[in-house]
């Protein structure tokens, strides 16, 4: 079985993050990157499937600058067997990376596409489920585990009200949640043999997808700093603010 | 309490722009070390050493190795985090491959191993001491010893120990008397050795011991002292580990510091004789030791480096957040931080630029000596090998010796808490303290700068790189940015100082050697100080071009700059008065009546 995994460059999640002075997005420059990580965790999913004999070649896609190479060499040396980067200098929205990978899965016909359920810049939650809904394929976000048997998967999903357990149809889209596995360390020696692993760099242009975003941010600004607190004489007195002042009851 | 991150971006810098990545990788045999596999590389060790290693060294300082009825337990989680080390690979980074290692060069090795080493430096010995005996026996062991030894060595399955010190033998190797009597094709070993770190433990499966030792008829003092493998558990025939050696560890020391690093009494031989087997001639073991020394002591110059990082990390987080008083001048309002104190401020950038400067010399030895040995030109290997060897004793002496009063600063800017063991900083000085001493104290480095670097060449290989020195020192004057230019004269000064006080010491060594050893570690100091203010000194200029082109982290550039021009103001001005300490100060230490001490 071949499987396909989306794997995004983000701010590493240990960098304090900080908006652009001009307010038009969140600073990246010379800002230390890494794998989003629970693209790694989808990626850690494809290895051990394959450790287990399950899955027989394992296809990396990103989409966005050159540097996401360095992302798809950290997917390889985990595991993956080769890898595809979309190379565009737009700032992609979940819609159009959706349809860039509709695009590489024609051509791909993988059997299973792993993604991280989210990616901890923008916390869209969206990538998956819109690829599920372009190809017309089975769905299962915030997985927990997944079982592949034969032409279908048994998978177990993260709810708000606690687990549930169904089985899909494959070929389907399913999305990693942070407890499905703990990504491994990467060795030394997979450092080394990723660097010769093929990497395909291709064009939105080429896939025939137009990349350019449907939505326009407008403005980005830090979280408005919380102030002092003050303290209150009675339950009545805290009624009374939350009604009258702060307007949540 | 501060967590560990790798200074991935001065790394880098260092690499690429100050030491120059491009003429490594343009050597055929480094053509793979290319920047994005460095890049990948430095960030995966990064997170290891962060992520696994950091959160061990207080734990592991706490607790210590503990011995018991001749068994080495080392603290709780150093085993896990052993083998998850050695099982991704690291043990083997500059191994060589047809054992199993990457053979990446020394300057990779050198800033993954500064990571290890400043996220845990009592762990990060167990490895260093396996890489010392796959140096050896890479050197100098024959085609079975290799076959028999080095893949597991490579690997971290097996570690390996150096066992030269013994009670009357210490920077005096020649008082060595561990005996080694032929017994078929091996040797009985029998005698005591002390120090020996990581002697024993159960975190491998087999610990290979290097042992200097006398066969029955050497000739007296440092010509008769042979080199011996004797592993723990003697091999089988198929190479695995099998009966138990006869050497035991008979307890391990209380020290100031790296307390998880168990430093053991071994005793060779109680029970009639450890089977030993030489490694190369007969009577050469010494010779050989001194070969892998130059790897070993620019390895403990690195250690000070890396506890220094560590100290200044961890002090610059308690700087911006501990809250006291208000700012100088500052009425009513709100408490400040303490970086906003213009004395925390300067020990902050004592720090901070002793540390850069120290990363920046001892990353510029370790590409020489990639170049010593890689370069396909006869005369450039040549040329590297006498620039490394002139540099090694001011890596390890100065280094060690700047970490121990870095260290000392962090310790300082916490304040009474930093006094106190749980913040933590106290374990760094402690750490820090021992990097003079091992692998030759400060004195023993600073003979070996006088003498074999300076003194017995009259001075060649120094001139060669003081006019170095003054030749790029030349080019700071008309920096377009004022802040390089500012450095100028002072650098200038500097170089002129430490010129006049090689004069002295080549003009004094044959005809007053007592003289100039009085005077031989102010004179290492004065080295490394001024070595340490040149590479700064090019770190801005290089900073300064990359500004001028709009190219690079602008941030960082700005920051480099700096951070030189405090080292150049703050750190720079002591060379004069070292040159002083130097060329007049010989008399008094000799002259003075022994009888008064």
């Amino acid at each position: 079985m071949k499987v396909l995994v989306g794997v995004k460059r983000v701010v590493d999640p240990n960098v304090k993050v900080r908006v652009k002075a001009d307010g038009s997005g969140v600073e990246t420059a010379n800002i230390k990157m890494a794998i989003n990580p629970f693209c790694e965790i989808a990626v850690e999913q494809a290895v051990r499937m394959k450790e287990a004999g399950l899955v027989t070649e394992i296809v990396v896609v990103s989409v966005g600058l050159p540097q996401c190479q360095e992302t798809i060499r950290t997917a390889m040396a985990m595991g993956a067997d080769r890898g595809i980067l979309v190379d565009t200098d737009v700032d992609v929205q979940p819609l159009a990376v959706a349809k860039v990978m509709q695009a590489i899965i024609a051509k791909e016909n993988p059997q299973l596409v792993i993604m991280g359920k989210q990616a901890v810049d923008n916390d869209c939650n969206q990538t998956g489920q819109m690829l599920s809904a372009l190809l017309g394929w089975p769905q299962a976000a915030f997985c927990s585990k997944i079982e592949p048997a034969g032409d279908h998967a048994e998978v177990t999903r993260e709810m708000d009200g606690g687990l549930e357990k169904l089985t899909i149809k494959l070929p389907a889209v399913v999305t990693a949640d942070l407890r499905l596995n703990e990504p491994r360390y990467v060795t030394l020696p997979n450092i080394m043999k990723a660097k010769k692993k093929p990497l395909e760099v291709i064009k939105p242009d080429a896939l025939g997808v137009d990349v350019a975003p449907r939505l326009i941010t407008l403005k980005v600004v830090e979280p408005a700093k919380r102030g002092s607190g003050v303290k209150l004489a009675d339950v009545a007195e805290l009624v009374s603010k939350l009604k009258n002042e702060a307007k949540v009851i | 309490m501060s967590t560990y991150a790798a200074p991935l971006k001065d790394m880098q810098f260092v690499i690429e722009e100050l030491v120059g990545l491009a003429d490594i990788t343009a050597m055929p045999a480094c053509a793979d070390v290319t920047s994005d596999l460095v890049e990948a590389v430095l960030g995966e060790a990064g997170k290891f050493a962060a992520e696994v290693l950091d959160p061990l060294n207080g734990v592991g300082d706490k607790q210590g190795a503990q011995w018991a009825d001749g068994k080495v337990t080392p603290p709780a989680g150093f085993g896990a985090a052993y083998k998850k080390f050695t099982d991704a690979g690291w043990n083997g980074l500059s191994g060589p491959t047809d054992f199993g290692g990457q053979g990446l060069p020394h300057i990779v090795a050198m800033a993954v191993q500064e990571m290890w080493n400043s996220a845990n430096m009592a762990f990060c010995l167990c490895p260093m001491l396996t890489s010392g005996v796959i140096e050896a026996l890479k050197l100098r062991g024959s085609a079975a010893q290799k076959q028999q030894f080095m893949e597991k060595l490579v690997s971290g399955e097996w570690s390996g120990t150096m066992n030269l010190t013994e009670p009357q033998a210490g920077s005096d190797l020649s008082a060595v008397r561990t005996q080694a009597v032929p017994e078929g094709d091996h040797y009985k070993i029998k005698g005591t050795k002390i120090f020996i770190t990581w002697g024993e433990h159960d975190m491998a499966q087999n610990i290979v011991h290097l042992v200097l030792a006398r066969t029955p008829n050497a000739p007296e003092g440092v010509k008769g002292i042979s080199l011996f493998i004797v592993p723990k558990f003697i091999l089988n025939a198929d190479g695995t580990p099998g009966a138990r050696n006869d050497v035991q560890c008979v307890s391990i020391e209380h020290k100031m510091g790296i307390h998880a690093s168990p430093t053991c009494v071994m005793s060779y031989g109680e029970d009639g004789g450890a089977t030993g087997y030489m490694v190369g001639e007969e009577n050469r073991g010494l010779e050989y030791m001194f070969i892998m020394m130059n790897h070993a002591r620019l390895g403990v110059g690195l250690e000070g480096v890396a506890i220094a990082e560590r100290a200044w990390q961890h002090a610059l987080d308690y700087a911006k957040t501990r809250v006291q008083g208000r700012a100088i001048g500052q009425k009513g309002g709100d408490r400040v931080t303490i970086i906003n104190h213009p004395d925390v401020r300067r020990m902050l950038l004592s720090m901070k630029s002793q540390v850069e400067a120290m990363r920046a010399l001892a990353y510029t030895a370790s590409a020489a000596l990639d170049k010593a040995k890689h370069h396909p030109d006869d005369n450039e290997r040549k040329r590297n090998q006498a620039y490394v060897d002139l540099l090694i004793p001011i890596v390890k002496g100065w280094c060690t010796e700047q970490a121990i009063e870095v260290a000392s600063t962090g310790v300082q800017i916490h304040g009474g808490m930093g006094f106190i063991e749980a913040t933590g900083v106290a374990q760094y000085l402690r750490d820090a303290r021992i990097t003079a001493i091992y692998e030759g104290t400060t004195g023993i480095q600073a003979a070996d700068l006088v003498g074999r670097k300076i003194g017995y060449e009259k001075g060649a290989t120094a001139a060669v790189v003081i006019a170095q020195m003054r030749k790029e020192a030349s080019g700071l004057k008309q920096n377009s940015n004022a802040d390089v230019a500012a450095q100028h004269d002072a650098l200038v000064r500097s170089i002129d100082a430490l010129a006049h006080a090689t004069k002295w010491v080549v003009e004094h060594f044959q005809q007053d050697p007592n003289a100039v050893a009085a005077v031989s570690v102010p004179y290492l100091k004065l080295w490394g100080i001024v070595a340490g203010g040149w590479l700064m000194a090019r770190a801005a200029e290089i900073a300064a071009a990359k500004l001028a082109a709009g190219a690079g982290d602008a941030a960082f550039c700005t920051t480099k700059i700096a951070t030189a021009r405090f080292y150049v103001e703050h750190i720079l001005p002591q060379a004069p008065a070292l040159a002083e300490e130097i060329t007049g100060g010989a008399a008094s230490v000799l002259a003075f009546d022994s009888a008064a001490f």
